[in-house]
Parts: C-alpha cells; structure tokens; sequence
C-alpha cells in the first residue's frame, strides 16, 4: 500500500473523568491518498472526523497508530499541509489581503515583497475577491471569508490540502457556488485534497473516494466509496448522470442504517472481529457492485503480504 | 437623530451645570452680622472675614488668572498651576512607562505558562490588594530619594491591572488563531508579534487605560506625603495655606488632566480593536 499519504492503525482514547472508563472515539483507523486525489468523510457526529483531520495536520496526535506523508511521518503541523477550517480562522485585525501574504511570506520567507503581492493576489483572482482584498474579515460575508481562507490554503501551495467541513458555515446558494470554484481551483491546481464533509451530494460532485465511517465510540472507517463518474463535473449536470443515484443511495443508505449497525458492541467485540487483523477499507464500486476486497494489514510490518480480512461483513454487494 | 440627541445632551449638561453654580453661589453668601459689630470689631476696624467654601465666581476669577500664566516659578511654595501638573504627569509617565515595561512581557509569560500563571499566582494575590501608599516609607529607606520614591508608587499601583489583563488576554486568545500561527510554522517570536500580540492587544489597552486611571489618584497622594512638587502638594500647601479657592481650583484641574489621560488610552485602545 504505497500512499501519498498513509494513516496506519490512528487510534484516539481520551482519559475517563474521575473514575469513568476511558474514551475511545476511534480505534484501528487505517486509509490512504494518492497523489493528486480528491478524498471526502462522511460520518456522524461524534465518530472523530475532525479529530483525525487534526491528526493529518499535527495539531493533534493519536494515541495509537500513525501519518506517513512522503514516507516520512507526520510530527507537529506543517507548511506541507494546508488547513482551511470550519469557521474561516482568519486573523481579524489583517486584511483579506494581508491574512494571504502573512501565510505566503512564511511559506517562501525569501521572497521580496512584489513577489508576494503578486502571488497572493493571484489567489485573491481566483477565488473572485479583487475588489474587495483590503477589507477587513468582519467586513466579508461567511461566503467571502471562507473563499479567503480556501485561497490563503491554496496560495502557500502544500503538498496536502485539508479542509475541515468548510462549507458547513455557509448557507445552499453560496455553498454550492463555492463548491464550483473550488471544483475550479482543485483541477487547476491538481491539489491532493481531503475534506471533511455532512452533506452527501457534496461529497459525490467534489472527490475521487469518499471514506464511511461507523459511528463513534470505537469508530472505524468501514468502507471506501469510488465515484465513478467522469471529470470535469458540475453541479447541474451531475445529477443527471447515470451513476449519481447508485452511488447517492449507497452512502445514505450507510449514514442511515449500516453506520450504527457496524457501531454495534456486540458486532464489534464478537469472537470472529476480534480474530481479524485490522485493515484498510475495501474499495466498494455501489455503479457495478464491484468490491476490491479489504487488505489486512501486516501487523509485522512489510506492506505487500495482505489477505482478505475480516471487513466482509461491512461489504454490501449492490449488484 | 444621535446627532441630535448630543445636541440634546450638551443643552442639558449647560443647563445642569448653571443651576447647580447658581444655587452655590446663592447658598453661600458670607453671613450678615445681625447685632452690628462688636466694640472690638469697631475698634480693629471691621470684622475677620467668615472662613468658607469659595463662591464659583470666586474659583473662576483665580481659574482665569492661573491659567494666563501656569508655567511660573516664584520658588519652592509658588508654581504655576501648570508646572505642578507636570511634575505630577512626569513622575505618572516614569512609573506608568516602567510598571509596562515589567508588565507586559511578565503577563505574556504568565498567559503563556499555565506553570507559571500558578507558580506567580500567589504573589501576585498577595501583592496586589496592598496599598500603593504602604510601600512608601521602605521606598524611602530604601531608595533615599522622595522623587524616585514617588515613581515607585506609582510602578507598583499600575503594574498590576496591566499584569492581570496582559496575562488574561494572552491566555484566552482563540484557539485558532494559534492553529493558524502553527499551521504556517511560525516561531514562538513570530507568534507572539504576528498573532497573540494583536489578539490579546485590546485586553491588554483596557488593562494599560484601568492603570492610568489608578496612578492618577495615587500621585496625588503621593505627592502629599512626599511634598516638595506636583499636584498632590500643590492641594496640600493651599490647605495650609487656608486657600480653599485654589484647593477647589485644583481640584477641577486634577479631574481634567485625569479625564484626558482615559481619553488617549481609550483612544488607543480603539487603535488596536478588531471585529471577530
């Protein structure tokens, strides 16, 4: 399993209080990113999306398990991997303009500042701000700010892109407006991105893969959704290509039934789940019901030596 | 309509502002001797004027003469009012720039460290509710100088609001304002100029405008015990010298300088605000 990125076995347990037993918000979580992909979550409240989006950036660390980016492991955050949060994170007392060229200026401390102007203001275009770049963050609406923040995640050019629900803010109209620039920027750009997202019709027109995740506590990344339908998308046309219900039933059908019924203790602390070894998600197709089974992964330590694990019963065939 | 309604507001204060002297001046008139003068009045030649509080009039007339010359020096017990204001202001700004000084970089510590912030907690507690005037005399002793004693006072009274707010206002700022400052591999420098310096810049303002506040109403009783020059000691010689004119005159001038003194504070403070 050679990823760009590669999260192996996260596990996240918060200390009980008092004398509570300890929390284990996800355990065993194990997926990958290529080079270049568009990579969406989707899960319930409460199963640690944003929580593994933090571990992915070094903001946070888990408590099992760990990042590779580049064969190299992710300790502390990083220029390499860019953030965009749910509510904006500019720093107010800048302008929209100057929250860009800080982030651009600590990313190429060298350059002079024509260069960084320029830059940044290449970004601003893209994202359709000129006009307004002096203004102040409180002086943009929530669509605005968050078009800043997608351009500031940009400008500095990271190797990965992450975005933690960052529409979730923003009311349909602006929400799906954005999410076609974003669309935009992402083929220009070729950005490996992986987002956090609730909203399902999202997810199917922004990625490449989108990752279900279990409900929380223990929760695990049950399987991974292709979206096959072909680039470049567009809201309007999307819904009606052939493959967008399949794959639109499949993931509601997930975050409606499967999600809590995989959550379940007895499910999960049966004899037979306990025997498996923990896996990366097997690669469900809901358009031809084709299942790239699950591979185990070699606790040992060589990639390669996988065998079909014990993920079969998250596997639904739509065929 | 807010245009109007200050218009509205100053009509009100004028007229306040005339009854309320107009009532004073009225109310106290010097008494009229009933029963005609004594014998021994006759023979001083008239009667000792009854000792009072001054007629407005009275303050006004002395305001006018001051304030045409503050700035003379007729010796150690005759200063224009103005001078004495600014050996006052002198000594607040020398305490006040020192007290800052220690303040604001000890706060970031302490709003940084939550190992510090419980390390220096009790001191602090300890410290700060002592009355700036109680540290005179080892201030005397110790520094042997009632100038650079004064200073002190005045360093002691305005260290701690700067502290407590420095402290509070480095310590709450937004979590993802650091993230921010993290996710862009700023150095802890950076980060402290670039992120929480702004950030906590109005509570610390707010901190620095309570401070400026509090040595104002110190340095005037420093000065009273210290004497020699200032404010406080000018208040202090007039009542000495039974002149209650120039005690009230005074008076009024104390408020003024310390109405402007919040006003560039408050004034700075608005500088560095910032709408989330």
């Amino acid at each position: 399993m050679n990823y760009f990125v590669n999260a192996q076995g996260l596990t996240k347990t918060y200390p009980g209080i008092g004398k509570g037993n300890p929390l284990t918000v996800f355990e065993d979580v194990f997926f990958g990113i290529n080079k270049g992909e568009f990579v969406c979550i989707i899960g319930h409240s409460g199963c640690g999306k944003s929580t593994i989006l933090n571990i992915l950036a070094g903001l946070d660390d888990a408590s099992k398990g760990a990042v590779l980016m580049d064969n190299r492991e992710v300790a502390g955050p990083s220029l390499d991997r860019g953030v965009v949060f749910q509510n904006y994170s500019l720093l107010p007392w800048m302008s929209a303009l100057r929250n860009i060229t800080f982030a651009v200026q600590s990313r190429w401390p060298k350059w002079n500042k024509e260069e960084v102007l320029a830059h940044s203001m290449k970004y601003i275009e893209m994202v359709g701000l000129k006009g307004t770049e002096t203004r102040k963050p409180s002086q943009l609406s929530g669509g605005m700010r968050q078009r800043v923040s997608i351009a500031r995640a940009f400008a500095i050019e990271p190797k990965l892109l992450l975005l933690d629900e960052p529409f979730g803010a923003l009311d349909a109209l602006t929400r799906g407006m954005i999410q076609e620039e974003l669309l935009k920027i992402w083929e220009k750009t070729n950005q490996t991105v992986f987002m956090i997202t609730h909203d399902v019709d999202e997810a199917i027109l922004l990625s490449d893969r989108i990752l279900l995740m279990t409900n929380g506590p223990h929760a695990q990344i049950a399987e991974s959704v292709v979206i096959d339908i072909p680039r470049p998308r567009s809201r309007s046309d999307i819904i009606h290509h052939p493959n967008y219900y399949a794959i639109r039933n499949h993931v509601v059908e997930f975050l409606v039934k499967r999600s809590k019924e995989l959550a379940d203790p007895a499910l999960r602390e049966s004899e037979a789940a306990k025997e498996t070894k923990p896996t990366y998600p097997p690669e469900v197709n809901p358009v031809t019901g084709k299942v790239n089974q699950a591979t185990a992964v070699d606790t040992t330590g060589s990639p390669g030596s996988a065998k079909p694990g014990g993920y079969q019963r998250n596997v639904v065939n739509m065929s | 309509m807010m245009e109007n309604l200050n218009i509205r507001a100053a009509i009100l204060s004028m007229a306040i502002f005339v009854v309320l002297m107009l009532l004073w001046e009225l109310f106290n008139q010097p008494e009229e001797s009933k029963a005609g003068k004594t014998e021994y009045e006759l023979l001083m030649g008239g009667s000792e004027p009854q000792a009072r509080v001054p007629n407005p009039s009275e303050i006004g007339a002395l305001a006018i003469e001051e304030l045409s010359d503050p700035f003379y020096d007729k010796g150690p017990n005759d200063k224009g009012i103005g001078l004495q204001l600014l050996y006052s202001l002198k000594r607040v700004t020398m305490g006040y720039l020192l007290a800052a000084l220690v303040a604001i970089p000890v706060g970031f510590l302490i709003g940084m460290s939550p190992l510090m912030q419980r390390a220096l907690d009790p001191f602090i507690q300890v410290l700060k509710p002592v009355s700036p005037l109680a540290w005179m005399p080892l201030a005397l002793f110790i520094l042997k100088d009632s100038e650079v004693s004064s200073v002190f006072v005045i360093f002691i009274c305005s260290i701690w609001p700067m502290l407590i707010n420095t402290a509070f206002g480095v310590s709450s700022v937004k979590k993802d304002y650091i993230n921010v400052a993290r996710t862009h591999e700023l150095g802890k420098l950076r980060t402290a100029f670039y992120v929480i310096l702004p950030a906590a810049a109005p509570t610390i303002l707010t901190g620095m405008r309570i401070s400026i506040g509090i040595a104002w109403l110190v340095i005037v009783a420093a000065e009273m015990l210290v004497g020699g020059t200032g404010i406080g000691y000018y208040v202090w010689n007039e009542w000495n010298n039974l002149d209650l004119t120039s005690v009230v005159f005074s008076i009024l001038m104390i408020g003024v300088v310390g109405m402007l003194l919040d006003f560039l504070l408050a004034r700075a403070t608005r500088m560095v605000q910032y709408v989330e």
